[in-house]
């Protein structure tokens, strides 16, 4: 099966780790990512005002490029278009939304792209878990395990993008399984985990570092509280809250033990049975190696 | 030979005044010298920041200009479309839409409303390129207005050398620098693009920084060149140089006319 | 200290503004709590969210003067649990944006070193230009 894939800005940069295993994963489970040509940044967060349309033209036009896919043959008849960062997800999603709800404010940005070829507002906005769990199964998953991640404590971290608000939650904002049911499926142990849907702190992280240190020490601990080893999630931004801030958070809690946080494809890679170059460990800022050969999966 | 061109006859005015009143009558004419108005057969008006000029229409913008008096102390450069220093913005006559266009390279067309933009009051980092790293961050460092590229796509409508610009700034974002380098490479910095862009962005001195950090890291180094530096830091040329340095000045053209007269097989 | 508060002309033209920008009928309110107990930076701010949705109720315009819509990190967690649907991270969009609008920005890169810059993802850029500047 091929989909188009909308990759984001940093999953070509400090996150291709991310991608690489995301679609080598996807390969073994017959899904062929074909990435949307000329894409551009869709831009987070998604603009919240009535008014403000100018904000939804970049994920818009991510939309029409799609619709171009499926015109050039680069995919058949196939107008889902596949994201892995939950903020891309979010907000090429709402945008999508927007103007699936308001044809007016459709009319308005297919006159100002008069460049483009109109968005006829037929695209879906599919998230890589959503197309794991609804479209793949997670029992083919299991199927193509040949490294059980036996033993592997790892607590699923969702984030906000993914969940919230409803109209665009792919799970439960409340209790949500999705990630869980992938990491059993890949042979984890089952962790809960209660600040799984707590804010990283997101773009704060700009201004204030003190903010996103605490945030990032009360989910980390939380999770360590549970039973936890390890953190997945599936947002570059929430990686670099929760992972590299963990500089921050050592500097803070000198007595904190470094907490590894893996995207969940990097996870699927290793359970898969990809090298290591493939799932991209060098990327990640605390080092998850020595935990994985503790528990012999490397 | 240049003839003087004739005026129209400016009516009597007051004494002291009609001097100035003639020369006011003849402002609205074209004033080059040694061109006779009959010899042209298409004129064309233009308004050149909103005064109206009749010129011939087979002239360039620039030309034009010239044509109705305009004498160019900024806003022309090299005459030949590869300065960018004749940037214009201009609207077609009963369109809204504004677009972008070197003088020197572009014809008049009856009607057309146009400014020209001599400077574009944009930043430039200071950076020395042997202590970065290769990366996008090193240009986000210099230039973090790039993250506020809202993909408006105005910077692309705004380019008189119809570069994908927008393409560019994103291929910028995702860290693509042969991209950056592939679809900038035409830019002649006019700065059209800076002028226009709501998030403020100056999109040709980031491509410049990125071709910049590309050629010298990026770029495969040739290897012949290479291997013939190592060669030369051998010193498997040193003796023939210390040869030619010996000899005098009948020998050295005795030598080089020989080398141009024969015919060497490489 | 009893303070006394009038609405007038004033306030009203302010809460319509708010309520325009953010499409959000802010009168429906009732001042439960839920979202300031959802929000994970409620530790930082000066005022609760829900003091925030007061404050907007009355019209009151000092609210421009906190940081709470500031320190918003558009996480949805209030909106998602508001038991009357409202949508609270619209409302502080529109708090923002009405001081963005006048180019007001409320952080200046250059006050981040350009190394600090150097190790932020670009998401981290993007999203933050977004929201904190005009």
């Amino acid at each position: 099966m091929k989909i188009s894939y909308f990759p984001g800005c940093t999953l070509k940069t400090s996150a291709q780790n991310f991608e690489s295993s995301a679609v080598n994963s996807a390969k073994i489970l017959g899904v062929e990512m074909v990435e949307l040509p000329r894409w551009n940044c869709c831009g987070v967060v998604t603009s919240l005002a009535t008014d403000d349309l100018i904000h939804h033209v970049a994920a818009v036009r991510n939309l029409v490029r799609v619709q171009e896919m499926n015109k050039n043959g680069l995919v058949k008849d196939n107008y889902n278009l596949l994201t892995l960062c939950t903020m891309c997800y979010h907000t090429l999603g709402r945008a999508n939304l927007r103007m699936k709800q308001n044809p007016e404010d459709l009319k308005s940005i297919n006159d100002f792209m008069y460049l483009e070829e109109d968005y006829e507002g037929n695209v879906k906005v599919v998230h890589f878990l959503d197309l794991l769990r609804d479209t793949i199964g997670f029992d083919k998953v299991k199927e193509k395990v040949k490294k059980p991640l036996k033993s592997l404590k790892i607590a699923p971290y969702y984030g906000c993008m993914l969940l919230r608000p409803r109209e665009i939650g792919i799970d439960d904002p409340e209790s949500p399984t999705i990630q869980r049911d992938l990491l059993i499926a890949l042979g984890a142990d089952d962790i809960e985990n209660a600040y799984g849907k707590r804010c990283c702190g997101s773009y704060q992280t700009l201004q204030d570092r003190n903010v996103i240190s605490d945030l990032a020490y009360d989910i980390l601990s939380r999770a360590r509280l549970e039973g936890a080893e390890a953190i997945s999630l599936s947002c570059p931004l929430c990686a670099f809250n929760l992972d590299n801030r963990q500089k921050e958070v050592i500097e803070k809690h000198p007595e904190f033990k470094p907490m590894p946080v893996f995207y969940f494809t990097q996870l699927m890679a290793l359970a898969f049975g990809l090298d290591q170059e493939t799932c991209g460990f060098d990327l990640n800022y605390i080092d998850p190696r020595p935990l994985l050969k503790e528990k012999n999966l490397i | 030979m240049a003839t003087k061109k004739k005026s129209a006859k400016a009516p009597k005015a007051q004494v002291g005044e009609s001097d100035l009143m003639a020369r006011i009558a003849d402002a609205n004419k074209t004033v080059v010298q040694g061109v006779d108005d009959s010899i042209v057969e298409h004129w064309v008006t233009i308004y050149v920041m909103g005064r109206a000029y009749k010129v011939p229409a087979t002239l360039t913008i620039m030309q034009a200009m010239e044509y109705a008096g305009y004498r160019f102390v900024r806003s022309c450069g090299c005459r030949a479309g590869f300065c960018g220093a004749c940037a214009t913005v201009f609207r077609r006559a009963g369109e809204y839409k504004l677009e972008a266009a070197l003088a020197c390279q572009t014809l008049v067309e009856d009607g057309i409303y146009l400014v020209q933009i001599p400077f574009a009051p944009a930043k430039k980092a200071n950076y020395d390129l042997d202590n970065e790293v290769y990366d996008s961050a090193t240009v986000f460092k210099f230039y973090p207005e790039v993250a506020r590229c809202i993909s408006c796509n105005t910077c692309t409508k705004s380019c008189p050398q119809d570069l994908q610009v927008m393409d560019y700034i994103q291929a910028m974002i995702r860290g693509d620098f042969e991209g950056v380098v592939k679809e900038s490479f035409d830019c002649i910095q006019c700065g059209l693009c800076a002028i226009r862009c709501p998030a403020e962005i100056v999109q040709y001195h980031v491509a410049q920084l990125a071709r910049r950090m590309y050629g010298k890291y990026g770029r495969p180094r040739e290897k012949n060149v290479q291997k013939r530096v190592k060669d030369i830091e051998s010193g498997k040329y040193k003796d023939e140089f210390k040869k030619i340095m010996a000899l005098g000045k009948d020998e050295i053209q005795k030598v080089y006319i020989k080398q141009q007269q024969t015919r060497e097989i490489y | 200290m009893v303070e006394k508060i009038v609405v007038s002309e004033k306030n009203i033209k302010f809460l319509k503004k708010v309520q325009e920008l953010s499409g959000e009928d802010i009168i429906l309110c009732d001042q439960c709590g839920v979202c300031s107990g959802s929000c994970p930076m409620v530790a930082e701010m000066d005022i609760t969210p829900s003091n925030l949705m007061r404050m907007v109720q009355l019209g009151i315009e000092d609210v421009m003067k906190s940081k709470t819509m500031w320190l918003c990190a558009s996480c949805f967690a209030c909106t998602a649990r508001c038991p009357r649907g409202l949508d609270l991270s619209k409302v502080a969009e529109a708090l923002r944006l009405i001081n963005l609008r006048k180019a007001i920005d409320q952080i200046d890169i250059n006050n981040l070193s350009g190394e600090e810059i150097k190790r932020l993802p670009q998401i981290a850029l993007v999203g933050g230009m977004r929201k904190f500047t005009s």
